[in-house]
């Protein structure tokens, strides 16, 4: 949000590097300090709903990921050219025009993980990550900002979610992407806690990983 | 009776927050006081209540496979089912401008204490949510207008008792990095651990 204000000085110079250091605080800032999962508080629904196993949440991962870059890149391409009262339901169209596309490609190429994510595909519509970079980066930005936007916060979405997979599966079946981790080092009798596979466990796995990327990166809310 | 066991089964053993995790966003971001939890429980119940009969119609004479027979035999092989995101959060979105308008003249105070989170229904995923479950279950008319009621409903318990414990909060001593979001999510655990007795119950 704060990088907004520090864009006009530096705009006017003819020829500023792809990967300059302002940029670069596009895709660092979501990792770390304004993480939307931990910091923003968008996008949690399907940060708990798929995360109970690691291969549908990289799945989701990537889908979402790719949906937030190429309507980023969409919208600020064309942000001069919508009136503003119509803009949450242009919005709204490209975002389901991309999370079709996304949608049809894995029912072709993944259809046991598109069964497995069901509606949470058609969810990523309304991933407040995506409307919110959006609403508040793409329709102030140019093109390759925001797709850099668009990158960063969901590679920060990304990291988060596969973290909430990794504990809930290793924790709850005790398999790593299928595969059993505590087998192969020897504690096959290792109990596995199958609250971690209910909702109430991604309830409880996420607020850790909140609680410590919080105090890490030292924001406090109020 | 059926319908009854679908109304109850959706407000308390399939509860939109609990089981499916549907419209956290704003449930977590407006549970911070019951008079404003109420107020947007409420305009959750109305849009579904509207939406879902809607996307019924639009999803069963126009969508899906076959659907379009009713205007002639030859477009009995249409299959227009990847349209259904897009025509589904149109429809859902236009709803709720509509609703927006409608509360800014009735009650000028609930609108201005639902303020930005208004338009923010369209983009409730527990609305599209719904429309997407009701379209993968094939609920009948009656089944999903039934559906978007008890689900509803229990979106608003839900948002409206965590506001009430959040409420209750204030007073208590949370550590740093747990304040907010952090001793929500543990609420919304806790919580979850007691709407999972329901679970048992078979209708």
């Amino acid at each position: 949000m704060s990088t907004e204000t520090l864009e006009k000085p530096i705009e006017k110079k003819p020829a500023e590097p792809l990967f300059s250091k302002r940029r670069k605080k596009y895709i660092n800032d979501p990792l770390s300090s304004d993480n939307p999962i931990t910091i923003q508080v968008l996008g949690i629904c399907s940060a708990l709903a798929v995360t109970t196993q690691m291969r549908p949440t990289l799945i989701m991962a990537i889908s979402v990921t790719l949906v937030i870059v190429f309507s980023n890149l969409l919208i600020s391409s064309i942000r001069n050219l919508v009136p503003s009262r119509v803009r949450i339901i242009v919005q709204l169209a490209i975002v389901a025009t991309f999370v079709t596309l996304v949608s049809e490609v894995l029912k072709a190429y993944q259809y046991d993980m598109y069964k497995q994510l069901s509606v949470f595909v058609g969810l990523i519509i309304t991933n407040c990550i995506v409307m919110g970079r959006l609403e508040a980066f793409a329709m102030g930005n140019k093109p390759w900002d925001s797709v850099l936007d668009g990158l960063g916060s969901g590679l920060g979405y990304s990291w988060i979610i596969l973290a909430v997979a990794f504990f809930r599966e290793l924790l709850g079946s005790g398999n790593v992407f299928g595969w059993p981790v505590f087998d192969a080092i020897g504690l096959s009798g290792f109990p596995t806690n199958s609250l971690m596979v209910t909702p109430v466990g991604a309830f409880f796995i996420l607020g850790i990983i909140i609680w410590v990327q919080r105090t890490k990166s030292g924001y406090i809310e109020r | 009776m059926e319908l009854f066991n679908l109304g109850i089964k959706s407000i308390f053993i399939d509860n939109m927050v609990f089981a499916y995790f549907l419209g956290m966003c704003s449930f977590l971001a407006v549970s911070k006081k019951v008079s404003t939890a109420v107020g947007l429980g409420a305009a959750v119940i109305f849009v579904l209540t509207i939406t879902m009969p809607v996307n019924w119609f639009l999803s069963n004479y126009v969508l899906s496979e076959g659907a379009l027979s009713w205007v002639s035999e030859s477009f009995a092989t249409i299959d227009l089912s990847f349209l259904s995101f897009i025509m589904f959060i149109a429809v859902i979105a236009a709803i709720v401008q509509l609703v927006e308008m409608l509360i800014e003249k009735l009650s000028p105070s609930l609108y201005g204490s639902l303020g930005i989170f208004l338009p923010l229904i369209a983009v409730n995923c527990a609305i599209l949510g719904g429309a997407l479950w009701m379209d993968e279950r094939d609920y009948g008319l009656a089944e999903s207008v039934v559906f978007a009621v008890g689900s509803g409903i229990g979106w608003m318990l839900a948002i409206v008792a965590l506001a009430a414990i959040r409420e209750k909060l204030k007073y208590s001593h949370v550590p740093d990095g747990l304040k907010g979001l952090g001793i929500t999510m543990f609420l919304t655990g806790l919580m979850g651990i007691a709407f999972m007795s329901f679970m048992g119950i078979q209708l």
